[in-house]
């Protein structure tokens, strides 16, 4: 689309997409070095990842004054107003995705000093998956890809499955060893967790296309069954 | 183009509206339908035909030399440019308000009750009171007049003077009130009073405001219209033009891209 008559609204439009663009980099990260902390029992890392989280929650803030001052300042109509209106709604999406790495970091810390009595392979598969589900939609919202941003959406169902099996395996090693109740337990509220910013990833999906759109995407939401037992 | 707007029953319809102002051409095969009980704003850059649009209902172009309006333009079915129409009948069914308030340099109460008188609508005195006063409560204006109605309209505020050209539009019981920009001359508290004005007018007349201001057509509307070089761009609902507008030079248009 051309530029604003007045520049300086193009401006500050990029940079609110900017400081998204950061915040969605950070999140990933983070996720990322969550995953590597439970996977190599490394504390280092999770204590890193705990302290991370209020870097975004601080750009999450800064999105939200951002976008107040803009919605006061330049009175936006249409995909301007999607744009920003959107923005805010991505940043939340964003945050709580930091929220949920630096949980899961906070239980690396535990598992990390219990027996290793549990395999998290099930759990850092799920969390692999869903990664890259993340990892797509900000390209996604970055290039401003509506097709990339619909596959994300389908794919959610996937990751449902995939817990499901998790839930399925972690219940087993439960019901085998009592001794694998703790871990398997904290296990079981991560790999929920994932299945939770799947769910994240799926909200940014659908802000997407109505930021591009200015509907919701076209169909029942591809939802598989979450609550741990098979269909 | 989006037909939506050429369903169910029209106040005011124009089918294939052509004005010319000598050689130039001004409207392009308008196609609109202006429905009774809403308020239609018509938006659109300098130039785009939007305010020609809004003076060919009260055939305000015929004032001017050259004009000439092709196509068909009706008010409840009956054609506005017939020859056998009467203009000053039809201007009392459809009023007028425009950019900068103009009372007439006469008292509040006979600002009000110059239309009335013109056209016989009072028997007496005490109906004309009661036009008269009935048409400055409606226009939210009585309570701050009504113990000088003998005073100059001319010397009333900015604000107060639109609001006693509405007064002056209603009393002749119009069905359809056509606004010029009515509030780019007032401040915003004015403005405000204008447009709450319009929100309670419209359950009993047909309104539709030409504005420059967006954010006055997005709060005082129900349809809007876009106007682009003389031609009908999009019509729609106001909540739809504004936040997902269908065609791109509309988009572009409200979101200050252009124009």
């Amino acid at each position: 689309m051309s530029d604003h008559t007045v520049k300086s609204y193009d401006d500050e439009l990029a940079h609110l997409t900017a400081i998204i663009a950061r915040m969605g980099g950070m999140a990933e990260a983070q996720l990322s070095s969550a995953v590597q902390a439970l996977a190599n029992r490394d504390d280092d890392l999770a204590q890193r990842v705990i302290v991370g989280d209020t870097r975004i929650d601080e750009l999450d803030n800064e999105v939200q004054t951002f976008a107040v001052r803009l919605l006061a300042l330049r009175q936006p109509m249409a995909s301007d107003l999607r744009q920003i209106v959107g923005a805010l709604n991505i940043s939340g999406e964003i945050e709580r995705i930091g929220d949920y790495a630096a949980n899961l970091a906070k239980r690396c810390l535990i598992l990390n000093h219990l027996p290793v009595s549990a395999s998290v392979a099930g759990v850092v598969r799920l969390a692999e998956l869903v990664r890259s589900l993340v990892k797509d939609i900000l390209d996604a919202y970055l290039e401003r890809n509506l097709e990339k941003a619909i596959q994300v959406w389908s794919r959610d169902e996937d990751v449902d499955a995939m817990y499901n099996g998790v839930f399925r395996d972690l219940v087993d090693q439960m019901t085998e060893d009592s001794g694998t109740i703790t871990a398997a337990t904290h296990l079981l509220f991560i790999a929920k967790n994932f299945e939770r910013i799947g769910d994240h990833a799926t909200n940014i999906a659908e802000t997407l296309h109505f930021q591009i759109l200015g509907t919701q995407p076209k169909g029942e939401r591809p939802k598989g069954n979450t609550i741990g037992v098979p269909k | 183009m989006n037909t939506a707007n050429t369903n169910g029953t029209a106040k005011v319809r124009s089918r294939g509206l052509e004005v010319f102002y000598g050689e130039k051409q001004a409207l392009f095969g308008v196609d609109l339908d202006i429905r009774s009980g809403e308020v239609t704003a018509l938006i659109g850059p300098s130039g785009c035909g939007k305010s020609t649009f809004l003076r060919c209902i009260n055939r305000m172009n015929d004032l001017v030399d050259g004009a000439k309006v092709n196509g068909s333009l009706t008010l409840d079915g009956d054609d506005i440019y017939h020859r056998e129409v009467d203009v000053v009948q039809l201007r009392a069914k459809v009023g007028m308000v425009f950019q900068k308030p103009n009372p007439f340099p006469k008292s509040i109460y006979d600002n009000v009750a110059y239309g009335p008188r013109i056209h016989g609508m009072a028997a007496d005195q005490a109906e004309l009171d009661e036009i008269v006063m009935t048409s400055l409560e409606k226009a939210g204006l009585l309570g701050e007049v009504k113990d000088r109605l003998q005073e100059s309209g001319t010397g009333l505020s900015g604000g107060q003077q639109q609001r006693l050209c509405i007064a002056r539009a209603i009393a002749v019981e119009p069905e359809v009130i056509l606004m010029d920009e009515p509030c780019s001359a007032l401040d915003p508290i004015a403005t405000a009073k204008v447009e709450e004005l319009i929100d309670e007018l419209r359950d009993n007349y047909t309104i539709v405001i030409v504005t420059h201001s967006m954010q006055q057509a997005a709060r005082v509307s129900q349809r809007t219209a876009f106007f682009h070089l003389g031609k009908l761009i999009e019509m729609g609902d106001t909540e739809q033009i504004f936040t997902n507008p269908q065609q791109p030079l509309t988009q572009g248009y409200i979101t200050g891209r252009f124009g």
